[in-house]
C-alpha cells in the first residue's frame, strides 16, 4: 500500500483558487468516501480543508491511479481541467506525505508558524474520513507529533497578532482578566476587535465613549457594553482596568492630566492602556505615571514581531520532533512490507517439512509413538534453527530503509509467491 | 554520610541555577531540569537534616552555621510551594543562587556535619529557633518575589519586545503573593520573638544588637501589611519595602550571627 497525497496550500495557491476547492466538513467527508469507493476495495481516503489548505490523503495499492482520482476530485471542485490545476498542486508519496502531514499538523507549514487551530482540524479530518489500517496509522502519529511539538517546546505559546498580543500584555499586568473592566475609547473595527480579544480572556467590556453618541450606541450595543459621553470620560477611568483607543480623531483625545486625575482616585490600582490609532489618541506621557502602563501600536507590532521571531526559533526544535516523528513512520511501513515476508518464509519452511514428513508417512508409521514425536520435533527445530537468524536480521533491516530491498531478496531466493502471502 | 549528602544537595542546587539561566534563554527543557534539580536537593538535605538530628540527640541547628543549614532549608520549601510551577521558574533565578551561597556558608561554619545540641537546648530556645527561620524564610521568598515583581514591571514599562516569550507571574498575581508570604511569616516571627524574649528574661541575659535588628525587622514587615491594607500602598514602594525587609534579615542572618549565637 502507498500513501499519496495531492493538495494545494496558501504556499503555492492564492486564494481565489483556495476558496473554490474549500469544502464544508460534511463534504469533506462525502469526498473521502467517495474516493475511497472509486478506488481498489483497500483503498483509503481522508480530507483536510481548512481556510489555508485543501489536501487529499489516500492509500492504495496502485499509487499512480490514486493520484489521477485526486487531482480529477480537486480539479471538479476548482472547476477547471486537471492540467490546468497541476501547477498549483502538491504531489508527495509515502515518507514526503507523512513528513508533509506531520510539519502540517505541528503548525510548521501554516501562515503563522505555530498556530494551533490546525492540530484540531487535523483531527476532525482524521475523524470524518474514510481510514484504513495505513492512514489510520499515519494519523494517529500526525496528532502525536503535532501535541508533541506543542507540549516540549514554545512554538504556540506567544501571541501572533495585535489584539492577541494587546490581550496577552494585559494579563502580564491583572493576571487573570476575568471581571477586569475595559473602556473603549472610539467606535471603530480595531477597537472593538482588541476589545473582544480581551473579552475572550474574561474581561468586561464596560463602555464605550465616542464622539458621536449614535455609533457609540451601536457599538456598545453590539459588544453589551454601556454608551459613555465623551465628557463622562474621567469618571470612566477611575473604574476601568484596561483602556483601547481607535479613535479616527487627528490629535490626542486623553492628556495626561486627565488620566493623572484619575489615578490618584484609584489608589495604586495599575491601568493598561492600548492605543492602536494612527495618529495617536493617548498623551504619551500618560506611560510616565506610575502604575501606568501605555502601549502604542508600534510597541505591539514589536512584541508581535519580537514573538513571531520566538516561534520561528522554536521551529527548528520542532522540525528536529517531526523528523523523529517520520523516522519511526518510516519504520513501521517498513516493516509493514517486511513482516508478510518472513511469515511467508515461515509458511514456505513449514510447508516443505509437513511434505517431507508425509512422504515418509509410510516408514513413520512404524515407529513407537515417542519416536514419531522425536522425528516431528528434530525437523520443526532444524526448520526454526535455519530460519531464526534470517529471521533476526529481517527484522532488523525492518527499521532501516534497506528492509524492502531484503524482503524482495527473501522472495527472490525462496521462490516466495506474493499471491500466497498470509495477510 | 552526612558529608554526602550536604555535596548531593549542593551539588543539585548548583544545577538548578546553572538550568535555570539556561531556561531564561531557552525556555522548556532546562526550566524542568532546574525544578528537578531543585527537588533533588531538597531531598539531600532533608536527608542530611535527618542524619544530624539522628546524631545530635536533642534540636542541633542552635549554632549560627546549624541553623544557617536549616534556614536554606526552610527557604527551599518555601519555594517549593511555588517554584516548580513553569511561570515561576524566573524565581528560581533569584532564589537558588541565594540557596547555595548559604549553604556553602553553612558548611564553611560547620553547620553541616554532626552537631551537638545547644547546653541550653530547651523547648523555648527549639521553638524560639524553628519560628524565626520560619518567618526568615518566608520573608526570603517574598524578597525574591518583590525582585520579580520590580524586574516584571521595569520590563513593562519599558516597552520590552521580548516581554512575552519568557512565562512570569503577572504584576497582579506577584503583589498577592508578596503580601500573603508576609502575611504568613509576621506571625511566624512575632511567636519567635516572643518565646526569644520569655527564654531572654529566664535567662536574665541582656539584649544584643542582633535582638533590636530582628525587632526593627519585624516593624518593618508590620508596616507593610499596615501600609498595604490601611493606605493602599501597592507596585513597586510595597515591593521595595518588602526588599528593605529583607536586607534585614540578611543583616540578622549573616551580618550580625557571632554575638548573638555565642
Amino acid at each position: 500500500m502507498k500513501v499519496v497525497l495531492v493538495g494545494l496550500s496558501h504556499h503555492v495557491a492564492p486564494v481565489e483558487l483556495r476558496e473554490r476547492v474549500a469544502v464544508a466538513p460534511e463534504a469533506a467527508a462525502a469526498l473521502a468516501a467517495t474516493l475511497v469507493r472509486a478506488g481498489d476495495g483497500e483503498a483509503e481516503a481522508i480530507c483536510l480543508s481548512t481556510c489555508n489548505r485543501m489536501e487529499l490523503y489516500l492509500a492504495s495499492r496502485d499509487a499512480g491511479a490514486a493520484e489521477a482520482q485526486a487531482v480529477a476530485a480537486l480539479a471538479e471542485l476548482a472547476g477547471v481541467g486537471g492540467d490546468e490545476l497541476l501547477p498549483r498542486l502538491y504531489r508527495l508519496h509515502d515518507e514526503a506525505a507523512a513528513l508533509h502531514l506531520f510539519r502540517v499538523a505541528a503548525g510548521l507549514d501554516s501562515m503563522v508558524p505555530g498556530e494551533g487551530e490546525i492540530l484540531g482540524q487535523v483531527k476532525d479530518a482524521y475523524e470524518a474520513g474514510t481510514p484504513g489500517p495505513i492512514l489510520d496509522h499515519l494519523f494517529r502519529q500526525a496528532l502525536h507529533a503535532g501535541k508533541k511539538v506543542r507540549s516540549e517546546t514554545a512554538i504556540g505559546e506567544s501571541p501572533a497578532s495585535v489584539s492577541s498580543a494587546a490581550a496577552a500584555l494585559a494579563q502580564q499586568v491583572f493576571g487573570d482578566l476575568t471581571g477586569r473592566r475595559v473602556l473603549v475609547i472610539g467606535a471603530g473595527k480595531a477597537g472593538e476587535l482588541a476589545a473582544r480579544a480581551l473579552a475572550a480572556r474574561g474581561a468586561t467590556i464596560a463602555s464605550v465613549v465616542n464622539r458621536g453618541a449614535e455609533r457609540a450606541a451601536t457599538v456598545a450595543e453590539q459588544v453589551g457594553a454601556v454608551a459613555v459621553p465623551f465628557e463622562r470620560i474621567g469618571a470612566e477611568l477611575e473604574t476601568a482596568d484596561v483602556v483601547v483607543a481607535a479613535t479616527g480623531a487627528p490629535g490626542l483625545v486623553l492628556q495626561r492630566d486627565q488620566v493623572a486625575a484619575a489615578m490618584r482616585v484609584r489608589k495604586g490600582r495599575p491601568l493598561f492602556l492600548i492605543d492602536i490609532a494612527v495618529p495617536r489618541d493617548l498623551d504619551p506621557a500618560i506611560h510616565d505615571i506610575d502604575d501606568c502602563y501605555l502601549y502604542d501600536i508600534d510597541d505591539i507590532e514589536a512584541v508581535v514581531a519580537s514573538s513571531l521571531a520566538g516561534r520561528r526559533r522554536e521551529a527548528s526544535r520542532a522540525e528536529s520532533i517531526v523528523a523523529e516523528e517520520t523516522d519511526r513512520y518510516r519504520e513501521w511501513k517498513t516493516a509493514l512490507d517486511v513482516v508478510p515476508a518472513i511469515a511467508s518464509l515461515r509458511a514456505h519452511a513449514e510447508e516443505i517439512r509437513q511434505r517431507e514428513l508425509e512422504r515418509v508417512e509410510g516408514r513413520l508409521a512404524r515407529l513407537p509413538v515417542a519416536d514419531r514425536r522425536i522425528v516431528e520435533s528434530i525437523t520443526a527445530q532444524i526448520v526454526n534453527k535455519l530460519l531464526h537468524l534470517p529471521t533476526v536480521r529481517m527484522k532488523e533491516a525492518a527499521a532501516t530503509p534497506n528492509g524492502i530491498v531484503y524482503a524482495d531478496a527473501l522472495e527472490h531466493l525462496f521462490g516466495l509467491n506474493e499471491k500466497e502471502r498470509p495477510k | 554520610m552526612a558529608e554526602a549528602f550536604f555535596w548531593l544537595a549542593l551539588l543539585a542546587y548548583g544545577e538548578s541555577v546553572v538550568a535555570y539561566a539556561a531556561n531564561v534563554r531557552s525556555p522548556g527543557r532546562a526550566g524542568r531540569l532546574a525544578t528537578w534539580g531543585v527537588r533533588l536537593g531538597w531531598l539531600a538535605q532533608t536527608a542530611l537534616l535527618g542524619v544530624q538530628a539522628a546524631r545530635a540527640d536533642g534540636f542541633p541547628w542552635t549554632t549560627w552555621a546549624g541553623s544557617l543549614n536549616l534556614f536554606t532549608w526552610l527557604v527551599v520549601v518555601a519555594y517549593l510551594v511555588w517554584g516548580c510551577t513553569p511561570r515561576y521558574r524566573l524565581l528560581g533565578l533569584g532564589v537558588m543562587p541565594l540557596v547555595v551561597a548559604l549553604l556553602l556558608a553553612a558548611w564553611a561554619g560547620g553547620g553541616t556535619g554532626s552537631q551537638a545540641p545547644s547546653s541550653s537546648s530547651t523547648g523555648f530556645l527549639v521553638l524560639h529557633v524553628a519560628f524565626v527561620l520560619a518567618a526568615f524564610a518566608g520573608f526570603t521568598l517574598s524578597a525574591a518575589l518583590a525582585g520579580l515583581y520590580l524586574w516584571q514591571e521595569r520590563a513593562l514599562k519599558r516597552r520590552q519586545a521580548g516581554i512575552l516569550r519568557l512565562p512570569a507571574p503577572s504584576l497582579a498575581t506577584l503583589e498577592i503573593l508578596v503580601t500573603r508570604t508576609i502575611v504568613v511569616g509576621l506571625p511566624c516571627l512575632t511567636v519567635g520573638i516572643v518565646t526569644g524574649l520569655i527564654r531572654l528574661r529566664r535567662e536574665g541575659a541582656g539584649v544584643d544588637a542582633l535582638m533590636v535588628v530582628t525587632l526593627v525587622t519585624w516593624a518593618v514587615y508590620a508596616a507593610f501589611l499596615l501600609l498595604r491594607y490601611e493606605a493602599g500602598w501597592r507596585g513597586r514602594r510595597a515591593a521595595y519595602l518588602a526588599l528593605t525587609g529583607f536586607a534585614l534579615v540578611l543583616v540578622v542572618r549573616l551580618g550580625l550571627p557571632l554575638a548573638h549565637f555565642s
